[in-house]
């Protein structure tokens, strides 16, 4: 694959992220990685609907007493509109406006920055109530599901970051495209888990 | 190559190894360090079987009797069992299927330092205050009380080398879904690669369940998680669940690729094509889909109730029908064949009685009544071993001898190999089979004694004799790869003179790129088809010969294992030396440090040109 090789949006091919066998080799090899993704989340989900509410006898805090929806409200709607601009970002992409595909990627990573920050200030408010990883079951199986996810939002972060860091100054070509590709998959797929994590955490745990 | 690689001296050798990204030699460094744990592993039985040999012995403590079994339990499936079978499979299947390498090259490289850094971690604890002694399967109820630090390092060290499997199982399956040579369908695929591809599949969704477990494991005893303790609303059944939802498709991932050898040895040796082959693809894809819907068969005894448990014991004895399927292909492929005896073939042979009768016994066990008789007793640990040593063991004794002259153009002596496996069948056999009926006598499992005169005394006895003969069986291979690998005498291509299939065609040794031009499959048992045909060649080629691109070497997956090997230690000691914390974070920023570096830094590989493919120096460099 030459790397010196300059496209117009017109020569760019129509799936830059599978056009080379590397790409395509990233392209299934990380679909199937998101399989074991989604058996690791749903081990996590089935422990955590096991224990929830589960402690020491006399244990005070139970998921309707603990969560307030509407900052969960808005940590979903950020965490949806983050996977909507990435999905902006990718179309840029496949129509070689490298500009355009930076500049949707930087509000997605505004947007993921925001619901971490939002998440770690739920985390240090439920902390402060009482409520910590070694309080009991419920906590320790609601910080790690939840803190699984929020660990991949930071992963995310970092390697969105990365990618448009490395590649702002040379720009688009088959090499780094299925990359982004994957990135923005990857980013897809942590908003995919929140949505089960607001239904079978936060609106199961609410509505009883 | 080789003549290139003599020349070297050690220390450019040993770097050699350290950086490469060819699927062959890291096949050579899996072989290497999962025998070596074989051998690790077989002492420790040997240690259990002197133990047991007589009642009210005292050759080991208690104490010390669970840290045997369970690290002869966990050492054989993870660290010496599935890296062989990881081996043959970076060996053979690349080739099989006219590729050049793996889908990933790196990633082949890291998930071996992975299982490498994994395995020395949980063996360290020997010298650093004890094994763990909550069997292999380290039952929270167990584990969550066992003083000391074993328990920590099964949980680390099978948490590092579990990524090092999960990444391999995803590298073969892309090879397999994106690499095939022109002609290669799906269905003109060798059926080691099939079993391969399954087996792959089943790492993929069965080793998630278990890093989960473990991670509840490490939170909850070395950073203050409940999990599984109920006095703080845990529950110990959720470590069984995940535990056997990974548990039990491992099985498979070892048995399929075992299957996958002997399905090739057999048309080799019975020199006619494999029986059914349509039958024993899909018969291998319905073990795998089974696989996943059975784990419950192993906690009939938990509580579930009969509902659940007839569900799991008609499901289990379903997966006898594709596995009865197989057994009688391969008969049927005998049938009639001009069968030479080869050792390989020895073993195919001993193979199907000796896996029938763990299969049947199997089915026993499936019956959720009689299974609440057989629990924890002599009855299962002669079952399994029948399955893993009987399947397992046999089809990774078969491969080594099969693949040997393919990985090192040398053959194994064949006198000493059928001494071997005489001993090794004969000895396993004394060894397991008379453990059926001490489980019938009422001997539970996991005991490091017991009193004499119920009958089990000479039982015992005969059973540890058995286990001599094993041992001397592997001392013979011992001696016997010392020997070829002294005399080295090279064989070239096609040794066994009867390959069907695309490994055989190449010229060797294998050179590094493989196939200077892709070749182009005609048909099931493609290289059978072009000796048939009288190419000399023994391939068709599907392209002119060009420039052939190959992937650079690299330091950094080691350098990313060391890094969880050393925040390992960390967590190991977290909340008991003050330098835990530091030691975790200074790991752990090893690891992503040279990830982020590997991330950074293009890495295009480079190209070997055609005119050095074409001078006939092989594209040496
Ligand atoms: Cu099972």
């Amino acid at each position: 694959m030459d790397l010196n090789t300059k496209y117009t949006p017109q020569s760019w091919p129509d799936h830059p992220e599978n056009s080379t066998l590397e790409g395509k080799n990233k392209f299934v090899g990380f679909w199937l990685f998101l399989g074991g993704e989604t058996v690791t989340f749903a081990s996590l989900f089935a422990t955590y609907l096991a224990l929830k509410n589960k402690g020491p006898s006399g244990m005070e805090f139970t998921t309707q007493g603990l969560f307030e929806l509407p900052l969960v409200f808005i940590m979903t709607m950020l965490l949806l509109t983050s996977s909507l601009t990435s999905v902006y970002a990718m179309y840029h992409m496949k129509n070689y406006n490298f500009k355009a595909m930076q500049a949707w990627l930087m509000v997605t990573v505004l947007l993921g920055a925001a619901f971490l920050g939002f998440e770690i200030y739920e985390f240090s408010h439920y902390v402060h109530l009482g409520f910590t990883f070694n309080q009991s079951a419920f906590s320790s199986a609601f910080f790690i599901l939840v803190g699984t996810h929020g660990a991949h939002v930071l992963v995310g972060l970092g390697w969105i970051i990365l990618l448009m860091v490395r590649n702002a100054k040379r720009g688009l070509n088959l090499y780094n495209a299925p990359k982004f590709y994957l990135a923005s998959l990857y980013w897809h797929f942590i908003d995919v888990v929140w949505v089960f994590i607001f239904t079978v955490v936060y609106l199961m745990g609410v509505m009883g | 190559m080789s003549s290139i690689a003599q020349k070297k001296g050690f220390g450019a050798t040993l770097w050699d190894y350290l950086t490469t990204v060819d699927h062959k030699k890291i096949a050579i460094l899996y072989l290497i360090t999962g025998g070596f744990f074989f051998i690790v592993g077989g002492i420790e039985a040997m240690l259990i079987r002197i133990q047991l040999a007589q009642p009210d012995n005292d050759f080991v403590s208690a104490g010390m009797f669970n840290q045997i079994i369970t690290m002869h339990g966990t050492t054989m499936i993870f660290l010496a069992a599935m890296p062989l079978l990881l081996g043959f499979m970076n060996a053979v299947m690349p080739l099989q299927i006219g590729a050049r390498d793996v889908a990933f090259p790196f990633l082949n490289s890291l998930g071996f330092w992975l299982f490498f850094f994994g395995g020395v971690f949980l063996n360290l604890s020997w010298f650093m205050g004890g094994a763990p002694d909550a069997g292999w399967t380290s039952y929270a109820s167990l584990s969550l009380a066992s003083p000391g630090h074993g328990i920590d390092f099964y949980a680390l060290g099978l948490f590092i080398s579990g990524f090092g499997t999960l990444i391999g199982g995803i590298n073969f399956l892309v090879t397999i879904i994106n690499m095939r040579a022109p002609g290669m369908t799906y269905m003109r695929m060798p059926l080691f690669t099939w079993t391969t591809f399954v087996a792959s599949a089943l790492i993929l969704f069965a080793f998630p369940p278990l890093t989960v477990g473990i991670v509840f494991m490490i939170v909850d005893r070395m950073f203050g998680g409940n999990f599984f303790d109920h006095t703080m609303g845990g529950n110990t059944i959720i470590w069984e669940h995940l535990f056997w939802i990974f548990g039990h498709p491992e099985v498979y991932i070892l048995i399929l690729p075992a299957f996958g050898i002997f399905s090739e040895i057999f048309p080799t040796f019975a020199r006619k094509r494999l029986f059914g082959y349509s039958a024993m693809v899909f018969a291998t894809v319905l073990i795998g889909f089974l696989g996943f819907m059975v784990w419950a068969h192993h906690m009939f005894t938990v509580g579930m109730g009969p509902t659940a448990n007839a569900i799991f014991a008609v499901a289990t004895m379903a997966i006898a029908v594709p596995t009865g399927v197989k057994i009688f292909n391969w008969l049927l492929t005998m049938w009639g064949g001009s069968i030479v005896f080869t050792t390989p073939m020895l073993y195919a042979v001993g193979f199907i009685p000796s896996f029938v009768a763990g299969g049947v016994t199997g089915v026993m066990q499936a019956a959720a009544p009689l299974d609440y008789q057989l629990h924890d007793s002599y009855f299962i640990v002669a079952h399994f071993h029948y399955v893993i040593v009987g399947g397992v063991v046999l089809g990774l004794l078969a491969g080594l001898h099969f693949y040997w002259p393919l990985m090192f153009n040398t053959m194994l002596n064949e006198k000493l190999g059928k001494i071997t496996f005489w001993l090794f069948f004969i000895g396993f056999h004394l060894t397991f089979f008379i453990q059926h009926f001490l489980g019938l006598l009422g001997m539970p499992r996991r005991v490091f004694t017991y009193v004499a005169d119920q009958g089990w005394d000479s039982y015992n006895m005969i059973s540890s004799i058995g286990a001599i003969f094993m041992a001397a069986g592997v001392i013979v291979l011992v001696v016997n790869i010392i020997m070829t690998i002294v005399k080295n005498e090279k064989v070239g291509r096609d040794p066994w003179g009867d390959g069907r299939t695309l490994e055989w065609a190449l010229p060797q040794p294998v050179p590094f790129y493989n196939f200077k031009q892709t070749p182009l499959v005609r048909g099931l048992d493609t290289f059978w088809i072009e000796k048939q045909e009288g190419n000399k060649e023994g391939m068709t080629y599907a392209e002119p010969v060009g420039d052939i691109h190959m992937p650079n070497n690299s330091f950094v997956p080691v350098v990313i294992s060391f890094g969880l090997f050393v925040a390992s230690f960390g967590a190991l000691y977290n909340g008991e030396k003050s330098w835990a914390v530091p030691v975790i974070i200074l790991g752990l920023g090893i690891t992503f440090a040279s990830m982020i570096h590997r991330s950074l830094k293009d890495d295009h590989g480079y190209h070997v040109h055609k005119e050095d493919l074409l001078d006939d120096k092989g594209g040496k460099h």
